[in-house]
């Protein structure tokens, strides 16, 4: 089966004011054919996004104009080479609305930003007592959810293990959303932090921060949100969030891989103690000790990841041109269009929100054959990948929802603002045929 | 369609109508394998007797590749000396590291040369290669449980240089 182009089209119509075919062509991966004369249909953004002409070209131009170290020169090429690396971080500031550049620090990934807290807060037993707000013991405790990317559960193992603390968890309800019933006795006043994921990247849940940021403070715990499947996908607001820190990844959001994001409230930042110690972080070093510098330069330890935060700020002018309203709305339409579109496959499981309220655009199911059996997500993948469809399978880094819903895995198809409602029929088409071929 | 050398027909057969599937009693050594990236899981027992290999059965769960090689796996090295059976894991490790380069030999390895193809697909050998690696540290705690350290979870794809598949 060969699909044509105009197949692929579609869905300029769904969200007024967006052209996806004109977004598409800024990322020249899209144009590729792949099994020789196959469109490429790209359904794993959730995984990592395609990138934009924009951040390849200043990526390239950062490197042949003005590559030197950042922070550690008077040369023009260092002078020019912090300058941009610096302006990322104005940039990514606005884009999540912090009116302070100082609260955004460059991390290797959501994964490291989330360790950084996890880290500084068994560090702050060894720190003076300005860091007594994040010491942990024995008797606290630390809250995630059942839904938790891995990235934001097994840091909080780690640190509960490091510390002697309890490690409690927000469970999930049938359709994939948190079961907030008994809120106020998972959140008590031993709670010391509450981390949580802001949109899951295998249920697509869009979570009630509000809610249990409320619960959070009340009983006067940290919260840490895990941005990294909703920064790519709406617009973020860290005031109207109400958090304490966001992390985010700069790969999922149109960005090089290699770069992350770690907001914090300043207040917060001041007098949290370093993860990673090293040249840039210092204020004054000897050989008996250091002290450290002030945020964000305390936790951006080493020679940055340069390019890629280059790269990034690339990115944020993107998305911004575009608008992150636009493109949630598009998103938006193309969840709702794949839900009904998934509806019309038989044998079909969605595990997750099976409506597109408050909920983002990974899809993950189960597809069952003529029998009923379940067809193993990694049969469901190589079929279409053979058709030149490109679906995550697996535990999506997220085993315990698999646990939760008595599934060793699922096929996750997943969105962002080049999608087209054409690539989701190309995947109906295709999920069909794999029941055909399994069913014979 | 190019897939068609993976999925072979005698694959999907028994894939649909898997042997000696189901723990049956006795037996000498039980072991759990998974294959972390993907979640396949096989729980495996072993009976051993005067140097040969008595009985193999097993519950499992995963894809139809692993299904399948376990089903053709067991059936392979039941009633076989010990060393015969070690011998044709050797075999079909060889094949399923071969790349797509290998045909492998229809009389030693009978139906399992049906995995063949499934050597061009990286992500897809620790799948065909789990129920084997699950057999031989069974088969190993099975003549001597002394040495069986426990070990070996995750295994099947140890002496592969398989990429990881597993990322968010
Ligand atoms: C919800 C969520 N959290 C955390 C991560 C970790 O991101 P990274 O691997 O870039 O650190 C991911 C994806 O990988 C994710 O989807």
């Amino acid at each position: 089966m060969t699909l044509t182009e105009s197949r692929l089209g579609g869905g300029a119509d769904l969200a007024a004011g967006f052209d996806v075919e004109q977004v598409r062509k800024d990322f020249p991966i899209l144009a590729r054919t792949v099994h020789d004369d196959l469109p490429l249909v790209y359904l794993d953004s959730a995984a990592t996004s395609q990138k934009p002409l924009a951040v390849l070209d200043a990526e390239r131009a950062y490197y042949e104009l003005h590559n030197a170290n950042v922070h550690r020169g008077i040369h023009v090429l260092a002078e020019e080479a912090t300058g941009l690396y610096e302006a990322t971080r104005d940039k990514v500031a606005a884009f999540i609305g912090a009116t302070d550049r100082r609260e955004v620090v460059f991390t290797k990934n959501s994964t490291e930003a989330l360790n950084l807290v996890a880290y500084a807060m068994s560090n702050a037993e060894t720190t003076g007592a300005e860091a007594q707000r994040f010491r942990i013991g024995p008797g606290d405790e630390i809250v995630v959810t059942e839904m938790e990317h891995h990235s934001n559960l097994v840091p909080w193992q780690m640190l509960a293990r490091r510390t002697g603390a309890t490690l409690r968890w927000i469970g999930l309800t049938d359709d994939g959303r948190l079961n907030l019933d008994n809120l106020d006795a998972v959140i008590t006043d031993r709670a010391k932090v509450v981390s949580m994921v802001h949109q899951s990247n295998i249920l697509g849940t869009v979570n009630p921060v509000a809610r249990i940021v409320a619960r959070a403070r009340e009983v006067g715990a940290l919260t840490v949100l895990d941005g990294s499947q909703s920064v790519p996908h709406m617009p973020i607001d860290v005031a109207a969030l109400g958090v304490d820190f966001l992390a985010f990844t700069g790969h999922k959001m149109c960005a090089p891989t290699g770069v992350g994001v770690l907001w914090g409230r300043y207040d917060l930042l001041e007098v949290m103690p370093p993860f990673l110690g090293g040249g840039e972080m210092i204020e004054i070093v000897t050989m008996e000790g250091s002290t450290y510098a002030a945020p964000p330069h305390r936790f951006e330890a080493g020679t940055p990841m340069i390019s890629q935060v280059v790269g990034l700020g690339a990115a944020v002018d993107y998305l911004t041109a575009l608008g992150m309203p636009a493109i949630a709305a598009h998103e938006h339409a193309v969840t709702g269009y794949a839900l009904d579109a998934l509806a019309t496959v038989p044998g079909t499981r969605i595990i997750g929100p099976p409506t597109d309220i408050d909920r983002g655009g990974a899809i993950s199911f189960v597809l069952h054959d003529e029998a009923g059996r379940a067809i193993h997500p990694h049969d469901v993948g190589q079929l279409l990948d053979e058709r030149g469809i490109a679906v995550r399978v697996g535990h999506h880094c997220a085993r315990p929802v698999c646990l939760r819903f008595g599934v060793p895995a699922t096929t996750r198809a997943s969105f962002h603002l080049y999608t087209t409602t054409g690539e989701v029929d190309a995947l109906v088409e295709g999920l069909h045929g794999v029941r055909r071929f399994f069913s014979r | 369609m190019k897939l068609d050398s993976m999925y072979q027909e005698i694959i999907l057969d028994h894939y649909r109508n898997p042997l000696h599937r189901g723990l049956r009693d006795p037996f000498d050594a039980e072991v759990h394998h998974v294959n972390p990236t993907c979640g396949d899981e096989v729980t495996l027992r072993v009976k051993v007797a005067d140097g040969v290999v008595e009985d193999v059965s097993y519950e499992s769960e995963g894809c139809s590749i692993s299904q399948a090689s376990a089903s053709v796996m067991s059936d392979l090295v039941i009633g076989k000396k010990i060393d015969e059976a070690l011998e044709l894991e050797r075999e079909f490790l060889a094949l399923m590291q071969s790349r797509g380069t290998a045909e492998g030999n229809e009389d030693v390895l009978e139906d399992a040369v049906a995995f063949a193809g499934v050597s061009k697909y990286p992500a897809r050998v620790k799948c065909a290669l789990l129920s084997w690696m699950a057999w031989k540290d069974a088969t190993a705690k099975a003549v001597d449980p002394a040495a069986a350290t426990g070990a070996a979870p995750a295994s099947a794809g140890a002496p592969l240089d398989v990429p990881e598949q597993e990322k968010p």
